[in-house]
């Protein structure tokens, strides 16, 4: 079972989906959404089979294959997945069902034709697969630069009002990043050359290297600044908010809850194993910037207006307790790390959705044209505060699992940061209750208001009757049907992972050693 | 040897087909100053041909006939077409292609 | 400690405890309307069916020798060094908690239903209820800190949702959302003092910290104190994190009464109690924990004496008695089972006292305003009684509870035989006054002298199911003192936990305590009735009164003083760092673009469409790579 190309057929299965999808003739919008639909589920169903293939005791990477692809520079088509990676996987092949059902109802402007959006988001689904599925730098690279087309175009196509000056924010970005890496990339071919005699792009033949100090630095940079604008942190993060802002809710979900992972799980993957030396040297600058980003977008959270831009936010603010796992060096702390990615992207993507529901109602991303809508959608106002605890990493939700891990691991190495950044749980509680209340709570008002055709109902006991002004009330459905089986997967797993979160630690936490004991073995 | 008198020769061509390139503003003339500049060059070909000895330098000034003459005819072409639309002939009237 | 051996019989069950109002909640919350009908009894029944759970326990507890036992559940968390089980610790500490959440909590779940009766919302108000109870159980119960952690902040949760539970009144909303956040404060303490401790000692459960406590520097384990203290002090309303809990009467009253009265709020004092072993090591944070204790008692009676709310009065009461209990459980060994005497005792009779302002305002419509009330005794006579005792017994009046477990407490402070404990013991017995003063204040305004009811207002008494618990918990508030402190001593009861309990050389005899305190009491009663009973109270409160009074009425300015250190000066740096953001960080960025940009298009400008211009321009060019060519070759 364990040579069935898993890997290559969860790359295949979308790419070639999004191909058959973008042939659709325009108006078969059904047919495309449907498409979509199966092949994401055949997807997570690929992912849960290569996770029960996947043996935790076993190799660091494990499901491997690798064809030759350019000889010549020794690059080679290269996959595998140790437990990090697979972790990702499962998340993508979760959240790509949930994104397809949550744009099942999104239209256009002009009755355009949403086929193409489907297409994207496959072909996104399947470079997705192919970064964290890559064991080979050059390959890795290539799907690093790939995911940036479909996801411009989810921006640029099918975004906000905002959405090109957003989407070539975004592209710039990543691009400046990207070609930065490449440097580094290159770099690495031309050491493994000298060191080995031929050059290879090979993770496994790189790690062996023994590469100079000085030129660790710079290689670590290259690598580094990448994967800090991807990721995002401060002060590299300021295209993620309009981004998030501008993109529509299910290309913000896969956005902040997979695209902005590759960042964190670059440093963890790339930087620590490859370049030891220079990530001991900068590791006290980079929690700097985690520690000053947790704070820093925890304060900026609180001051948006615009509920997506809010979202965004609190991610960069996530963002920073990643990094400060990831550059902590223990194994704890990076356990907590990778785990903090899957519930991120989890809680976030919950609340990106519930938000997007919200928006979807009333028409407006300001905050301050909400009110009081708990009273007349029970099951939104719900789902919003279970994502928003989650957000803020309550006990019994699967963030506080990971944020516990990242801190408590930290403290023992690095206990000013870990100090500061346990602050940051009080800004947490406060944006996301301050977003809540203003939204959720307090009497009806905002755009949401309706005249009414029947006189108000009488107000319960204690509820005292000035609560709307006279004859106007919400006109606000609650959550239907498709919206509820979107929200269900996202919150069972937000309260099973809370509670019993071992198995998904067991898969991590080995494969966190591996790249610890790489970390210090090479002193 | 007289190479000297041939190079100068060709030197004293360029530069006349130079200088009426940069100071004529009827494209005929333009054109024919680029004539000049090609075929001195063609005799500088031809000249340092002759002092090697070898047939390169020949071959190379056929090469520049041949493309001299399709320029020409892609040239000339423009001009009156240009002629045609502008009832000018005048380079500088013919401005439109910029930032 | 003693000895923790693995739950056997039904002790092996004691999850059930947790498991049962979990479940009730969970039931409530994704049935939907569908449970609206009966969703109230089946949540009062599995709070009902978790006190006999927790009954059968204590018993069977009682009968072992070793009482101390532990159920091991499941792997919570395990990564690298770190490894937490999910676990239970039944002992003596969590037994008599256990018996007092899910005793009271039966008595106000019934009450509920009887106060709730004509919400909208009674179904959502009974599961939270419920989720209250089970993190509750599982804060006491939980056998490490990282489970403590997890019930303490879930108990945080209820506490935000249930003082929301009127969220369309902007007031409710606030007030559970400064309650959550002055929460998360002390919470950031507590987790600091998990991390500290797993740096330290490499883990977490109770057994490991306690066992190895011994082996770490003092100035750590006095860090540690320090943050379990501030974990403590936000949760329970004290000193600096009080503010949250007079405004978290916005709730509905039984939840001020189990969940701000009798059980959330006490947690702080669990917490201290159950880290005997850390503070037995530190002097120096026993003593913070003293200074907090006296210093919030005092807080919470003289803001106590300004209120006209009912409900507020009876909240900074509970700030000034958990102040008690705090002073208590700062004194160490002599005081640790003196405050949780108190605490059980406070948790009948203030219990009983908001139910019964619940009941009060329940007759007049939901008026809170004491100056709009008046003459009640005849109109609700079981109210009155019940009310009656619960605050006899607050005030410490002979042979009620409070008389045996705060004279306990003071007896505690003077045993210190030094200046600090006199000091302490004079705080303590300024702070008895006080509160008959402010008690006495509010029986007369509510239940004596001529009604100032609004028109339309027609008292009556409560029905049975409301009065019921009432009557119970005013039988815990005569009996409990007497049979805590002296029938059935909670200090043998305590005895595996604390050790046993010393016989200590009074300096001051015991009843002379005794009758000092009475003898302040009675001057609080009699300056009440001078104040308040003589002459006819105004419909509203006085503008123009003393700067003491205004200092009380505003809480000694605890709100003014968050507001201008950390709101204000936190929005305006909210404020301006978007406006960096935007501005600067991303103005740079954007800058960086129109830079570019701008410089492309005056570079385009050399671009004239003059075929000259360009000739020259190659021209040029040919003659610097020619000279360039000859420059090399010719150097």
């Amino acid at each position: 079972m364990t040579d069935f190309p898993f890997l290559l057929l969860m790359i295949a299965v979308p790419a070639i989906g999004a191909a058959v999808v973008a042939a659709l003739p325009k108006g078969r919008d059904l047919l495309a959404k449907q498409v979509s639909l199966g092949i994401s589920l055949v997807v997570l169903l690929l992912a849960v089979l290569a996770t029960a293939a996947f043996d935790v005791g076993g190799d660091r990477f494990q499901l491997g294959m690798a064809v030759p692809w350019i000889p010549d520079f020794g690059v080679q088509f290269a996959l595998g997945v140790d437990g990090i990676a697979l972790v990702m996987l499962l998340l993508i092949g979760v959240l790509v069902p949930v994104v397809v059902g949550a744009s099942w109802r999104d239209e256009l402007p002009g009755g355009r034709s949403m086929t193409a959006y489907f297409a994207w988001l496959l072909l996104l689904e399947a470079f997705m697969v192919g970064v964290f599925a890559a064991t080979d730098v050059f390959l890795f690279y290539v799907f690093f630069e790939a995911m940036l087309v479909p996801m411009y175009f989810i921006i640029g196509s099918f975004g906000g009002p905002r959405r090109q000056y957003a989407a070539v924010k975004f592209f710039l970005y990543s691009l400046v990043g990207g070609l930065i890496m490449l440097a580094a990339v290159i770099g690495l071919y031309v050491v493994s050359n000298s060191q080995l005699g031929e050059g290879t792009f090979a993770f496994d033949a790189l790690r062996g290297l023994e590469i100079d100090p000085g030129v660790q630095k710079l290689l670590f940079l290259g690598f580094f600044i990448a994967f800090a604008i991807k990721a995002p942190l401060v002060p590299f993060h300021t295209w993620l908010p309009d981004s998030g802002s501008e993109a529509p809710i299910g290309g913000a979900v896969l956005l902040v809850g997979v695209l902005d992972k590759v960042g964190t799980f670059g440093f963890l993957r790339y930087c620590l194993p490859l370049f030891p030396d220079a990530s001991r040297y900068f590791a006290p600058f980079v929690l700097v910037l985690a520690v000053a980003g947790i704070l820093y977008a925890a304060l900026l959270a609180m001051g948006q207006s615009d509920m997506k831009r809010l979202v965004a936010y609190t991610s960069i603010s996530h963002f920073g307790f990643i990094a400060l796992g990831i550059f902590a060096f223990t194994t704890e702390a990076g356990t907590g790390a990778v785990l903090y990615m899957v519930n991120h992207g989890i809680a976030t993507g919950l609340l990106f959705l519930v938000v997007g529901m919200l928006i979807a109602r009333g028409g407006s991303r300001q905050i301050g044209d909400y009110g009081g809508v708990a009273a007349k959608a029970p099951l939104l106002a719900g789902a919003f505060l279970l994502a928003g605890l989650a957000s803020l990493a309550l006990p019994g939700t699967n963030s506080f699992v990971s944020e516990f891990l990242v801190l408590i691991g930290s403290f023992p190495t690095r206990p000013v940061f870990t100090i500061l950044a346990t602050a940051g749980i009080i800004l947490a509680a406060l944006y996301i209750l301050l977003m809540y209340q203003r939204t959720m709570h307090g009497p009806a008002r905002g755009v949401l208001l309706a005249d009414d055709v029947e006189p108000p109902a009488p107000a319960g006991h204690g509820a005292t009757a000035t609560l709307t002004a006279p004859k106007r009330s919400l006109r606000v459905l609650d959550l239907d049907r498709r919206e509820l089986a979107i929200v269900a997967p996202l919150v069972a797993l937000i309260i099973v992972l809370g509670v019993y979160p071992q198995p998904l630690l067991n898969l991590i936490e080995p494969a966190v050693a591996a790249t610890m004991s790489d970390l210090g073995g090479s002193d | 040897m007289t190479l000297t008198y041939y190079l100068v020769l060709a030197a004293i061509l360029f530069t006349i087909g130079a200088v009426g390139v940069l100071v004529r503003r009827n494209a005929i003339v333009v054109f024919m100053c680029v004539e000049l500049m090609l075929n001195s060059v063609n005799l500088t070909l031809v000249t340092f041909a002759r002092a090697t000895g070898t047939i390169d330098g020949q071959i190379m000034a056929f090469f520049v006939m041949v493309v001299a003459a399709a320029e020409v005819v892609v040239g000339l072409a423009i001009i009156m077409s240009i002629y045609r639309t502008r009832r000018s002939a005048s380079i500088d009237d013919a401005n439109l292609l910029k930032y | 400690m003693s000895e923790t051996l693995p739950a056997e019989g039904l002790l092996g069950w004691s999850w059930l405890l947790i498991a049962l109002p979990l479940a009730g909640a969970a039931v409530l919350l994704l049935g939907g309307r569908r449970t609206d009908r009966w969703g109230h009894l089946l949540g009062t029944a599995t709070v009902v069916a978790s006190f006999v759970v927790g009954l059968l326990c204590t018993f069977q507890l009682a009968g072992l020798d070793e009482k101390s036992v532990s159920v091991d559940l499941f792997t919570f968390i395990s990564s690298g060094d770190l490894d937490i089980r999910a676990g239970l610790l039944y002992d003596p500490l969590s037994a008599a908690f256990v018996l007092l959440i899910t005793g009271v909590g039966s008595l106000i779940h019934i009450y509920s239903i009887g106060y709730m009766a004509h919400d909208d919302g009674r179904r959502r108000f009974f599961a939270y209820l419920n989720l209250f109870v089970a993190a509750m159980l599982l804060l006491v119960l939980g056998n490490s800190f990282v489970a403590l952690y997890v019930g303490w902040e879930g108990v945080g949760l209820a506490s935000y949702l249930l003082i929301a539970f009127w969220y369309t009144r902007p007031a409710a909303a606030t007030a559970a959302k400064k309650a959550f956040i002055m929460n998360r404060v002390g919470d950031v303490g507590l987790a600091l003092a998990i991390f500290l401790m797993f740096a330290q000692l490499g883990t977490t459960d109770y057994a490991g910290v306690f066992g190895e406590i011994g082996t770490v520097a003092g100035g750590t384990v006095t860090a540690i104190g320090l943050l379990l203290l501030l974990g403590a002090c936000g949760k329970s309303g004290q000193f600096p994190l009080q503010a949250w809990l007079p405004d978290a009467m916005e709730g509905p009253t039984p939840v001020s009464a189990l969940i701000h009265a009798a059980t959330m709020v006490t947690a702080g004092v669990y917490l201290i109690a159950r880290c005997s072993p850390i503070y037995d090591e530190t002097p120096t944070a026993r003593t913070v924990v003293l200074a907090v204790g006296a210093l919030t008692l005092l807080i919470g009676a003289i803001a106590g004496c300004a209120y006209d709310d009912i409900k507020k009065v009876l909240a900074y009461s509970t700030v000034s008695q958990i102040g008690y209990m705090f002073l208590a459980v700062g004194l160490g060994p002599a005081g640790y089972v003196a405050g949780l005497a108190h605490l059980y005792a406070h948790g009948f009779f203030k219990a009983g006292l908001f139910l019964g302002a619940g009941s009060v305002m329940h007759a007049m419509n939901d008026q809170v305003d004491m100056r709009r009330y008046g003459g009640l005794w005849k109109k609700m006579p079981i109210t009155f009684a019940t009310f009656g005792l619960g605050y006899l017994a607050l005030i410490g009046i002979w042979p009620l509870a409070g008389a045996f477990t705060k004279d306990a407490i003071i007896e505690a402070a003077l045993d210190r035989h030094d200046t600090f404990g006199y000091l302490l013991a004079g705080i303590a017995v300024l702070g008895a006054g006080l509160t008959a003063f402010y008690m006495t204040r509010l029986m007369l305004m509510t239940f004596f002298g001529r009604p100032r009811w609004e028109d339309g207002v027609h008292p009556h008494e409560s029905p049975v199911v409301m009065t019921l618990p009432m009557i119970v918990l005013a039988v815990g508030s005569v009996a409990s003192g007497f049979l805590l402190v002296s029938a059935f001593p909670l200090s043998d009861w305590m005895a595996p936990v604390f050790g046993e309990p010393e016989e200590a050389a009074h300096v001051i005899a015991p009843a002379t305590v005794l009758l000092i305190v009475t003898v302040v009491s009675l001057l609080g009663i009699a300056l009440a009735w001078l104040f308040v009973g003589r002459r006819e109270i105004p419909v509203t409160a006085p503008v123009r009164v003393s700067p003491v009074t205004r200092a009380a009425r505003n809480a000694l300015y605890a709100d003014t003083v968050n507001e201008s250190l950390f709101m204000r000066p936190g929005q305006w740096l909210t404020r301006a760092l978007v406006f960096v953001d935007n501005r600067g960080v991303d103005g740079a960025v954007n800058g960086l673009a129109a830079t570019l940009g701008g410089s492309s298009s005056r570079l385009g400008r050399a671009q004239t469409g003059f075929v000259r211009s360009y000739a020259l321009g190659m021209l040029g060019g040919a003659v610097l790579v020619a000279g360039a060519l000859l420059a090399v070759t010719a150097g």
